[in-house]
């Protein structure tokens, strides 16, 4: 299942220097366990997003590594420390080699 | 990138901790596992650690009704400096067919080493937490879940 919906996100839009943010984000994916069988008793071949990165001004500082065992339509959330103003990444990265990008601009005042 | 975790690309291999790459190699061979299976492999991955509690707070519930959404929470404790902070989480569920969860790599930058998920499960099992600190230390938690209705599919 290549990703095609558009991930949501909450992330506030600004923050005071240091500032511990959270940062929220959902996307729609089967997550294809690839444990499961269709009825005729075939397996169902995996299909997950296995790779989830958040980025602040291009540099990572958040990755998590998905196994079958993360809930369809994934949910994530985490932190950052706002230090300056500027965009941030985020990118999840699915088994059939595409990638779905959204971001987000934080000021930092 | 990493477009077929069941072989692990050489280059994958390298880009990971040493931890978790060898927790992606053992994977295959988890994939038939029982409590005592991931028992033993956890010990011969951190086995030679010292496993620190308390610094480490995973947070599951007791039962959950509905094992295809389980709300999975980690939170450690850490100055999350440049010299003090955690390097990663990971997340194992010894009664799943796939027992590794997910696994987190924090950065100074990210401020607080917490993360909230959810996860599958197939039946009732314990979840394992281990946290890889900057310094070489590790802690471990580990809590039961009770599955009504279990996750991963027949």
């Amino acid at each position: 299942m290549a990703i095609k919906t558009k991930p949501r996100l909450r992330v506030p839009s600004s923050a005071k220097k240091g500032e511990l943010i959270e940062i929220k984000t959902l996307i729609a994916h089967d997550m294809e366990s690839g444990f499961r069988k269709d009825k005729t008793g075939k397996s169902i071949p995996r299909d997950i997003i296995n790779t989830f990165t958040a980025a602040f001004n291009g540099k990572t500082f958040f990755e998590a590594h998905w196994y079958p065992a993360i809930s369809a339509n994934p949910y994530q959330s985490f932190y950052y420390r706002a230090s300056t103003s500027g965009e941030l990444l985020f990118t999840w990265k699915d088994d059939d080699g595409s990638v779905q990008t959204a971001k987000a601009s934080i000021t930092v005042a | 990138m990493r477009s077929n975790e069941l072989v692990p690309s050489r280059r994958d291999m390298l880009k990971l901790t040493g931890v978790a790459a060898f927790a992606a190699a053992l994977a295959p061979h988890l994939a038939l596992a029982t409590e005592e299976t991931v028992a033993a492999e956890l010990k011969k991955l951190f086995g030679g650690k010292k496993m620190g509690t308390g610094k480490l707070k995973l947070d599951v519930p007791q039962i959950a009704e509905n094992g295809n959404v389980v709300p999975l929470n980690v939170d450690v404790t850490s100055p999350m400096t440049a010299k003090d902070y955690v390097k990663a989480v990971h997340v194992f569920a010894d009664g799943n067919p796939w027992p590794q969860v997910v696994t987190y790599n924090f950065t100074p930058e990210s401020g607080r080493a917490a993360a909230s998920i959810r996860m599958r499960l197939q039946k009732t099992q314990n979840v394992i937490a281990v946290a890889e600190m900057s310094n070489g230390d590790f802690y471990s938690a580990k809590s039961q879940v009770k599955v009504t209705i279990g996750g991963c599919g027949g």
